[in-house]
Parts: C-alpha cells; sequence; structure tokens
C-alpha cells in the first residue's frame, strides 16, 4: 500500500502522463473537430502513423524540429483531403473509407520510411525536442517536475483544447461547423456552406492528427518504427465520445486515460514478479471501457453524424 | 421559407439556431448580445414569444414552429412561404398561427401559405392559387369562392367523400385494458384501454407523436406491453406476434407507406405477398410460387384501381395513392377481422383520399372492425363511429361520433377531455 502512495506521490507519474496524454490530445481534438462537423474519421490510426513518419523523416533530412511538425500536419491535412473527397463529395461510407485511409497510410508510412533508410539492426535516431526550462515555475518544488518540465509541442496540445473551445462555442465559424454536424440542411438554408465547413474541418482535424503522430517521434521517442502508434489512434475516437463532443473534456480523457497507463507502466514495475504484466497493460483499457460506459450514456451525439450530405435529398 | 419539416438542430438553443450563418464566419467573436436584443424585439412585435436560451429539442412542436417563422423574421424577410404549417398544430395551436399570421400581413409581410386543407386556407389567406399537375389551375378571393368549388378545382372533378352509414356492432374482436408500453425507459403508452367491435370503427385523434405509432405498433404486434392485458378474440394475449396476427386476420395499413408499408426497391407482386410469403399458397417447400404472386398482384390491381404499375414494375414508380391503395388491397382482399388504419390518407390528393375511405367504410360494412388512427379531424368525424383522443401516449375515454364537433375534438386533443367527460355520460 505504501508502494501504492508513493507512486502516487512521484513526480515522475505526473510527468509521464502529461507526456503520454499529449498525442491523445492533438488526436482527440482532431477528432473532436471532424465529427463535430458531421464526419466520423477512422482513419487517424493511420493519419497518426504517417505523421510520426513525415515529422522524422524532415528532422533526419537536416529539417528544424518545427519544420517537421509542420511537414506532418500537412500531411495529415492532405490525408484529410483524401477522406473528405471520399465522404463528402462521393458520399461514400465513412467507416469504411476511413479504415481504407488506416491501412492506406500506415503501408505508406513504412514504405517511404523504408526506400528513405535502409534496414540496420539499430534504428537511426534524432535529436528531440528537449524539455523546456521555464524561470521559477520549472524549479517549483513538486510542481515543477510534474508539470513544467515538458516539451513544447505538450504545452501547444494544451493550448489548442482552450483555442478549441472558444472556436467552437464563441465564435459564427464554431457555430456554422455544429449546426452542419447537427444539421446540415439547415446549416445551407441558411447560407453556410455545409461541404466547405466539412472539407475544412477533416483537413484541420486530420492535421491535428498528424502532429499528433509527429509527437512521437520528435518528443516522447527519437526514432521510427512503423508501428508505433500502437492504436492510439482507436483510443481517441472513443476518447470523443468519453469527452461528449467538448475539446475541454476531450483534453481530460486524454490526460485521464494517460494516467491509468503511466500507473500501470509503474505497477508493472513494483509487482510485475506476482502478476502477469499482461494484466497491467489491460487496465487503461479496461477502465476507458468503465468510463466510457458511465459518460458516454448522457452524450448528445451530433445529429448528422456519419450522414453525408446531399442537396436537395433530405 | 418554413418548411412542412423543420430545419432546426435539435442539440443547439434557440439563439444559436437563429444565429447560425447571420455573422461573417471569420470575425473572432459572436455578438450574442446585439443577436438576443433584435431577437427579443421581433419576438415582442410579432407575439411569437420563445425562450431564446431553451434547447431547441425541449420545446413543443409549436414552439420549434414558431422558431423557424423567427428566423426568417431575423434575416429580415419580406415573403414568407409556409409548406403545411399546420400538419404538426393542434387546431388551437393552428388558430393562434392564424392570427400570427394576419397580424404579419397587417405590418406589411406577405405570405405564401401551402396547403391542401381547405378550411385552413379558408382561414388564412386572401386570395388562392390552386395548383393542380404543376400548372395553376385557377385563382380566387377567399370571399367569392367556396370549398367545394376549391375541392373541385383541386381534382379536377366533382369528388364527394363517401358517407359513413349506420353501423351495426358486433362482438368485441380486440380489448385492451390499463396497457403500458415502456420503450427506452420512456413511456410511450401510459394505462392505456380501449375495445374494437366486428363493424365498428374506433377513431383515434391527437396531435402528431403523441404516441400514435406505439398504439398502432401494439396493436400489430411490433411493440410489447410492459404492463396491462389484452384480449384477442376473448382469448387473452400476452405478447403479439406479427405473423401470428397475419395469420389471426389482421390488416394494417402503417402509418409510413415508404418506410413500412412497402418496400420500394421491390417488385409489386413481391410486395403484394412480403407479409404472408410463408403460407402454402405463395410458397413450397421454402421456395416462392412466383406465378401464384403474380396472379394475386394481378387481382389487386384490378380489383382496387392502382395504376401506373404492373406486377412486375418496381413499387418506388408508383403514386402515393396507388401504392396506399396497394396496401389496402393486400390487406382488405382476405376479408380481415381487424384492420389498423393509420394516418391512412396522409399526403394523398381528394381522389385517392375519397377511394381509401369507400375501402375502409366497405371493411367496416362487412364486419370487419376498423382501429382509425388519424391526425384529420374530418377524416375521423367522416369515418369512425366511436372517437377515442391521444394525448402525450394517454388515451381518452370514448365519445359517440354523433356527438362530435371540431371544437370538442380540440379540447380532447389539448388533453382536457374532463371538461368533457360529463357530456360522455350524457350520450
Amino acid at each position: 500500500m505504501t508502494a501504492l502512495f508513493d507512486t502516487l506521490a512521484s513526480a515522475g507519474l505526473w510527468a509521464a502522463t502529461l507526456r503520454i496524454a499529449t498525442p491523445l490530445i492533438f488526436g482527440t481534438l482532431g477528432a473532436v473537430l471532424c465529427e463535430r462537423s458531421g464526419v466520423l474519421n477512422l482513419g487517424i490510426e493511420g493519419i497518426m502513423t504517417f505523421g510520426a513518419m513525415v515529422g522524422w523523416l524532415t528532422v533526419f533530412n537536416g529539417g528544424d524540429l518545427w519544420a517537421g511538425m509542420l511537414a506532418a500536419a500537412l500531411a495529415g491535412a492532405a490525408f484529410g483531403l483524401l477522406h473528405a473527397l471520399l465522404t463528402v463529395t462521393l458520399g461514400l461510407s465513412q467507416h469504411v473509407t476511413g479504415l481504407g485511409i488506416t491501412l492506406f497510410a500506415s503501408s505508406l508510412s513504412y514504405f517511404l520510411f523504408r526506400l528513405n533508410v535502409p534496414l540496420a539492426s539499430s534504428p537511426p535516431t534524432i535529436e528531440p525536442f528537449q524539455p523546456l526550462s521555464i524561470p521559477f515555475l520549472s524549479d517549483l518544488p513538486f510542481f515543477g517536475q510534474a508539470v513544467f518540465t515538458q516539451t513544447a509541442p505538450t504545452y501547444l496540445a494544451i493550448l489548442m483544447a482552450v483555442f478549441m473551445t472558444y472556436v467552437i462555442f464563441r465564435t459564427p465559424l464554431g457555430l456554422a461547423i455544429r449546426m452542419t454536424g447537427e444539421n446540415p440542411h439547415a446549416a445551407e438554408a441558411q447560407g453556410i456552406n455545409p461541404v466547405g465547413i466539412r472539407y475544412g474541418t477533416i483537413m484541420v482535424g486530420s492535421a491535428l492528427m498528424g502532429t499528433g503522430g509527429a509527437f512521437l517521434t520528435l518528443s516522447a521517442f527519437n526514432s521510427f518504427f512503423p508501428t508505433m502508434v500502437q492504436g492510439r489512434g482507436w483510443i481517441c475516437i472513443a476518447l470523443v465520445v468519453f469527452a461528449s463532443w467538448r475539446p475541454g473534456r476531450a483534453l481530460l480523457g486524454a490526460l485521464l486515460f494517460a494516467f491509468f497507463d503511466a500507473f500501470q507502466l509503474r505497477l508493472q514495475a513494483a509487482l510485475g514478479g506476482i502478476i502477469p504484466y499482461q494484466i497491467f497493460l489491460m487496465i487503461p483499457y479496461f477502465l476507458s471501457i468503465a468510463a466510457l460506459a458511465v459518460m458516454a450514456r448522457r452524450a448528445r451525439v451530433p445529429q448528422a453524424l456519419m450522414q453525408p450530405y446531399r442537396r436537395g435529398e433530405r | 421559407m418554413v418548411h412542412q419539416h423543420f430545419s432546426l438542430a435539435p442539440n443547439l438553443t434557440v439563439l444559436d439556431n437563429i444565429m447560425t450563418g447571420t455573422e461573417k464566419l471569420w470575425s473572432f467573436k459572436s455578438e450574442t448580445v446585439t443577436a438576443r436584443t433584435k431577437l427579443l424585439g421581433i419576438v415582442q412585435r410579432f407575439g411569437l414569444d420563445v425562450d431564446p436560451d431553451a434547447r431547441l429539442g425541449d420545446l413543443s412542436v409549436g414552439e420549434q414552429q414558431r422558431v423557424e417563422i423567427l428566423k426568417a423574421l431575423y434575416n429580415d424577410a419580406r415573403i414568407l412561404i409556409l409548406d403545411e404549417p399546420t400538419a404538426v398544430l393542434t387546431n388551437i395551436e393552428a388558430e393562434r398561427l392564424f392570427r400570427t399570421l394576419k397580424e404579419m400581413a397587417r405590418q406589411g409581410l406577405s405570405l405564401i401559405f401551402i396547403s391542401h386543407k381547405l378550411d385552413e386556407v379558408m382561414a388564412a389567406a386572401d386570395r388562392i392559387v390552386v395548383l393542380r399537375g404543376g400548372k395553376v389551375a385557377a385563382e380566387r378571393l377567399v370571399g367569392q369562392t367556396s370549398k367545394a368549388d376549391l375541392a373541385e378545382l383541386m381534382v379536377g372533378h366533382r369528388v364527394t367523400r363517401p358517407v359513413r352509414d349506420q353501423a351495426a356492432p358486433g362482438a368485441v374482436v380486440f380489448e385492451v385494458t390499463g396497457v403500458t408500453v415502456r420503450q427506452g425507459g420512456v413511456d410511450r403508452l401510459k394505462d392505456v384501454s380501449f375495445h374494437l367491435c366486428a363493424g365498428e370503427t374506433l377513431g383515434i385523434i391527437g396531435v402528431s407523436g403523441n404516441g400514435q405509432t406505439t398504439l398502432a405498433h401494439l396493436v400489430s404486434g411490433l411493440a410489447k406491453p410492459s404492463d396491462g392485458g389484452m384480449l384477442l378474440f376473448g382469448e387473452p394475449v400476452a405478447n403479439l406476434s406479427v405473423r401470428g396476427l397475419i395469420e389471426s386476420g389482421v390488416g394494417r395499413i402503417p402509418e409510413d407507406r415508404n418506410k413500412e408499408g412497402a418496400i420500394g426497391e421491390m417488385s409489386i407482386w413481391e410486395n403484394t405477398i412480403l407479409e404472408r410469403v410463408w403460407s402454402p399458397a405463395f410458397s413450397k417447400y421454402g421456395l416462392v410460387n412466383r406465378k401464384a404472386g403474380m396472379a394475386f398482384a394481378e387481382r389487386i390491381i384490378a380489383d382496387f384501381d392502382v395504376r401506373g404499375g404492373k406486377p412486375a414494375s418496381r413499387t418506388r414508380l408508383l403514386s402515393g395513392g396507388n401504392m396506399q391503395k396497394l396496401i389496402l388491397g393486400r390487406n382488405l382482399s382476405d376479408r380481415p377481422r381487424i384492420l389498423i388504419a393509420a394516418q391512412p390518407t396522409r399526403g394523398l390528393d381528394e381522389g385517392a383520399v375519397a377511394a381509401v375511405h369507400a375501402r375502409i367504410l366497405e371493411a367496416r360494412r362487412q364486419g370487419t372492425a376498423v382501429l382509425l388512427i388519424s391526425e384529420d379531424l374530418d377524416e375521423v368525424i367522416g369515418l369512425a363511429d366511436r372517437i377515442q383522443a391521444i394525448v402525450n401516449g394517454r388515451l381518452s375515454p370514448a365519445i359517440a361520433a354523433e356527438t362530435a364537433d371540431p371544437r370538442r375534438l380540440g379540447l380532447m386533443m389539448a388533453g382536457e377531455w374532463r371538461q368533457t367527460e360529463g357530456a360522455v355520460n350524457a350520450s
């Protein structure tokens, strides 16, 4: 029991929580944006992988770290454009298209990676983002260690959640996005172009997903391997429901999941000898499902989610 | 433009619904304060009171319609087009709407009121244009025309709805006592009691969305009672199965002919036998007897005057009236003992209405017990022998059709049947 308490009180646990949460925050915010306008984007898993690869490759070939993040965002937006073409313009099934994009983007990532980087026993590395040292704040006891030793993209992710909350709930653009997700016909009748809105949200949302992927190779690790996203995209899709499509709650949900994950890693270290480690690996997913079951029952789904918009049809 | 089906987002607030698209998309702040002031000004000017911060989905249908009108006025509309605006309203709400419309006209707005209900057009309009087959058939001033005149112009020839003769009620065939239907934690029907007699029509009136669909589903075996008892032909039944009901002679005209009544992409003959494809008449050794199906469809097409299709043509190509005749034919050709007709003439033209009414009266004359669920008061008064109102999942006591008039039915539909109860006992 004391071991448990010690773990909870260690700054390392909380620092790890923020670090693990960062790609989830980016990914969930991206998915929230897409779904708010009525489009499910299951391409997220592949787009994150692709973002991780493009970001890493940019830096590996001599680019700046921020150039890597930007390249990942642009690559994400490109896949967003593809998703929008297929689901909005052609009105194809959003499930099937999204899964197709995930398979395509994941495979393409590995292909392009291999074209550029020859097979080696130990993967090549880059110099990743370094923790920011913030004067005064980083020196605080405990808090300094727990919260203010992150790399820049982590703070960017948190700011992004605040910014998106403002845009969605306080600006005319946000209202137009929400209306498109609830009733695109009503939006159209009020002079809004639902097709344009959906293209915009899917591309920007996918750019955020790509950024989230790039965090993995440019900050959390320093090399790329094809399986590194490890289902984080699917967790983001679940977190969207957990968050009831609100960016603020998306931030909370991502932190909660990351906390479970950071915690189980430490439990593994402490109790790994007694209980098989696979049990610990299950914990965050199991708790996510439990939390989802409680939260999602009351969630208000955007009414037009997964409905293709065709002019003149009702 | 105010459509029959609203263009609103139920999860957003009234103000959000109205403000959408009225500001520059890229400005960094919504001017909600200014918008609210402007909205409240319009609310006052026309007496269209609605709470700007209510979630739209929590409002009644009448209020939602006011939001639609406000939305148009907020955009400084000078011409307002209302498409079948009363379809979803009680007649009391409709009267209120007519008063608002008169007030708008008085303040200089132009209004176009689209309706197929003659009473309403006469009540709401100053000038009437009759459309038939996509052409203007006539134009009349309200003071210089009559309902009969308009009906004739609409259909192109004189139509008279068939008249109900005296009923000869036989034995009780179906009896429901204190039934509650709970779905998804909501009581769709609460403590509902009614009975159907052979050779008699029971009319259920009510504003759309008060439990009519569940009631029709209950009697069709699609919704299960959570509480209460049912007697079918005198036998207690706990659960009705759809197939069991069809086999024991229950015919159904579903409320939405395109969704539940017929499958548009399948052929006419397939649709006619779909309900009893398992019966030996239409299948043998698990194979469909196509020949028998075709013959059955031919017979229905001839007997029920279904126009615009052959047995092998796709059902989707039929007009609404002809599809309804097909569904009627499928149910009535075997002389059902019970007929459930849910909104049987919704969206049909005057000529098709008369045909459907004649068939329902004919079935009743031959001893079928009819349950007529309709939002059209004239239809219920014209066809039913006894009338009950459905309000928020509850049924009023029955009144005799002879004592019904639109005012009394309006009160019943508003849930105020207690005021009329004395009259029921007296009659």
